[in-house]
């Protein structure tokens, strides 16, 4: 048991670090002087800053070779993230895309798709959003609604909203979830297809959360016309497809937790510059509890990793460290605020951002009610809640919820 | 990187698993409560045959040459079946000899258990509070750390009160820290001397040896282990007793699951319902960051000892609230019978109650590791 890079660990780290020495200059600036302050503008940097991460190799660090990544594994993914935070620059614009929906598609995609797709994924040419949930599909994701039907000519039209899509307002493609046969059970009657953006029959509205900011959308389709190599995956293999971005989803979540910024170094800071709090038994007492616990999911973010490495796929105990994380941070932004006051609270506060933006945090990536059945149930094996959709078509679903209710 | 256990490492666990599964240390326990001390077995043979006292002892000096992790693999099977065991005062007390240069003769007979050793725990000086310090025998207030006075060359004698020290009823040797012209030193008492007694204590938990320590000018060996190695015992401890507590916990959340998957309410299995399976998966989380923390904490001790306060705090902390929130979910979850003697929920409970007031309680160990980020905010 170490925490130390293996000598092939310390090469790798060795040649990021060397890459970003020689071109961090290059990257745009986010915060401080000489910000970039036009959202556009801002979006443009980061494209053209992550195309220069690709050329460099430090995107699409598991990604292999053939579509352009490095063919490497998860811990020298997390060093590469490592090495980009310590120099202070910005990341991928696309981590959605490259890393999630990118391995996806080469999981399940055709050659054509992945030749077509990945490399400008990649590059941030094209940046993708994920349209998966909905206004009445959230938790129970296979409930969705959006509707994909077939015509004559094999082409597909698709109708429904998608809802909580980060990045739809700039984005080229989408990876969608759609219903495609409704007279079978749900998990059985969707299908995944690839969507463009800025087509007739799209439309993307900004949804403000608490803090103001709009940082995602609800997507309108509209009769969306989408060819028969849309499809990703096969008609009806839709839910198997989104497993594997779930997982992926997971993995993000679950090894991202410290890139989010909620560790106990930076809220310890924010404790340590004020002469009495610092000394205040009871500051000390929440401090101490609320940092253990994020040390803790630091550590369980190198077991993940650890198992990644043998070979293993983390199960979603891994989402364990995602209610700790959250659950941590509320209770940090609270203790922060009590100590600092209304101040906390100011408008460009980065506490008053933080604290408004983590009570929607509590659900996205799976609820937190959710992960704990899943949890009880597929890591303690306890017995599932009794379902009333097992084996029932799912347009007779909606009859059947009337009658139970 | 690797935070995996490692062969050697499996099989130490294993083999504790096995070793200890021959007593029946669960009815033991109940029957000290109910008085009759005599039925809790002497584990110590079996400890010395399993080379657990020479656990954290150099190769050299007769020992085995391993690290807190292992010792704390050791604890965590312990723990699960509340094995009282005297480690918890034995491998601190091992690990300050361990790093003297001039104690070899008092370790030899340590290393393979025929003699036992107990620490006297003494809490280093945190960011807001720059004392040596002894858990108090009542009350909040710390109480001051024993002061030694030089008698010779490498002698001194030794005077002060330690209450509730782990394991030192009946221990060859006493080892801990004093305070030498305010300067804190390792110092090592013969139990028997002049002017050491140990008034044998029980709190709540059978299975938990404690001794209040009274040191009157006792004779002591000045051991030149450095300042940092007496902390380090301290924080081991922490380590230990998480581990420990952690261990607990995983056998009151197994026998919990069990019950819920087999007690049924309204035709369905209780641990179906949301209420139920939300509050084990809640045990697991604890239990999980717990035993991250472990690894943090066994990793640091050699790895990053800047860090072990730090990270043997953090253990202790979670490790302190995880085992009382594992024994109450064992008994609700349970309902009335877990909360009667019938069950072995009151002994994880009882357990968790006095082990979190032990070496300083969580609450110390919380506080560390306040401080600890704090003064790591100053320097940043």
């Amino acid at each position: 048991m170490d925490l130390d890079d293996t000598p092939e660990q310390a090469a790798y780290r060795a040649e990021v670090r060397a890459w970003l020495d020689e071109h961090s200059s290059q990257a745009p600036i986010l915060q401080g002087e000489g910000a970039l302050e036009d959202e556009d503008e801002i979006i443009a940097a980061r494209r053209e800053w992550q195309g220069k991460l690709a050329e460099g190799g430090l995107a699409g660090v598991v990604w292999p070779k053939e579509y352009g990544g490095q063919g490497r594994g998860p811990i020298e993914q997390v060093i590469c993230n490592q090495e980009i935070a310590r120099a202070k620059v910005p990341g991928i614009l696309d981590a959605i895309g490259v890393g999630m929906l990118g391995p996806t598609i080469i999981a399940h995609g055709d050659e054509d798709q992945k030749g077509r797709y990945l490399g400008p994924m990649l590059h941030g040419d094209e940046v993708w959003c994920q349209l998966f949930s909905e206004p009445a599909a959230g938790s129970d994701l296979a409930a969705v609604q959006t509707r994909a039907r077939l015509q004559e000519d094999g082409s597909w039209r698709l109708t429904g909203q998608k809802v909580w899509t980060t990045n739809a307002q700039f984005a080229s493609y989408g990876l969608l979830l759609a219903r495609t046969d409704a007279d079978v059970p749900k998990h059985k009657g969707m299908t995944m297809f690839i969507v463009p953006m800025d087509a007739p029959g799209v439309t993307v509205r900004g949804l403000r959360q608490i803090s103001g900011e709009a940082e995602f959308n609800e997507v309108f389709f509209d009769d969306l016309a989408v060819d028969a190599g849309a499809v990703v995956g096969g008609v009806g293999n839709g839910w198997g497809t989104a497993l594997t971005t779930l997982m992926y989803e997971r993995v993000t979540i679950g090894l991202g937790g410290e890139g989010l910024g909620y560790n106990s170094t930076r809220f310890a800071g924010a404790i340590a510059g004020d002469e009495h709090a610092r000394r205040d038994p009871e500051v000390r007492h929440q401090l101490g509890e609320i940092a253990s616990e994020l040390l803790a999911v630091r550590f369980t973010g190198y077991r993940t990793l650890t198992a990644l490495q043998k070979g293993q796929i983390p199960g979603p105990e891994a989402g364990l460290a995602k209610v700790t994380i959250v659950n941590g941070a509320i209770k940090a932004g609270d203790l922060i605020a009590d100590v600092q006051g209304p101040d906390a609270l100011e408008k460009d506060s980065e506490w008053a951002y933080m604290i408004s933006f983590l009570p929607g945090l509590k659900s996205a990536g799976g609820t937190e009610e959710i992960l704990r059945n899943t949890i009880g149930e597929r890591v303690l094996g306890l017995p599932p809640e009794p379902r009333l959709d097992k084996g029932i078509p799912f347009s007779e679903l909606r009859s059947k919820e009337g009658a139970a209710a | 990187m690797n935070l995996a256990l490692s062969d050697e490492q499996v099989f130490l666990r294993e083999a504790a698993r096995g070793a200890l599964s021959r007593f029946k240390t669960l009815e033991a326990a109940r029957e000290a409560l109910d008085g009759d001390q005599s039925a809790l077995p002497d584990m110590w043979p079996a400890a010395c045959e399993a080379g657990w006292p020479g656990l954290l002892i150099d190769e050299d000096r007769g020992g085995a040459g391993l690290d807190a992790f292992d010792a704390m693999l050791v604890l965590g099977e312990c723990g699960r079946v509340l094995a009282g065991i005297p480690l918890l005062g034995h491998l601190p007390a091992s690990a300050i000899l361990n790093d003297s240069s001039n104690a070899a003769s008092l370790l030899e007979p340590l290393a393979g258990g025929e003699r036992r050793a107990a620490y006297l725990p003494v809490s280093p000086p945190t960011d807001v509070d720059e004392h040596w310090s002894v858990d108090p025998r009542h009350g909040a207030a710390r109480a001051t750390a024993p002061t030694a006075a030089s008698s010779g060359e490498g002698t001194a004698t030794v005077s002060g009160e330690l209450a509730f020290v782990p394991d030192a009823p009946n221990a060859d040797l006493l080892v801990g820290v004093a305070l030498l012209d305010g300067q804190p030193v390792g110092v090592a008492i013969e139990a028997g001397a002049t002017g050491v007694s140990v008034e044998a204590t029980t709190r709540y938990d059978s299975t938990r040896s404690l001794g209040h320590v009274s040191l009157s000018e006792a004779p002591a060996t000045v051991l030149d282990a450095s300042a940092e190695s007496l902390a380090a015992a301290w924080h081991l401890a922490q380590a230990l007793i998480a581990a420990e507590s952690l261990g607990s916990v995983e056998t009151a959340l197994d026998v919990t699951v069990q019950y819920a998957k087999e007690r049924h309410t309204f035709g369905r299995a209780i641990g179906s319902y949301q209420a139920v399976k939300h509050s084990l998966t809640e045990v697991l989380r604890q239990l999980e960051n717990g035993r991250s923390l472990l690894y943090y904490a066994g990793w640091a001790r050699r790895g990053a000892p800047q860090e072990f306060p730090l990270a043997a705090g953090a253990a202790r902390s979670v490790a302190g609230r995880a085992l009382d929130h594992a024994a109450r979910t064992m008994i609700s979850v349970h309902g009335g019978i877990g909360a009667t003697w019938e069950h072995d929920a009151p002994l994880y409970f009882r357990r968790a109650q006095l082990s979190r007031r032990l070496l300083g309680g969580t609450g110390a160990a919380t506080d560390r590791v306040a401080g600890e980020l704090i003064a790591q905010a100053d320097a940043a």
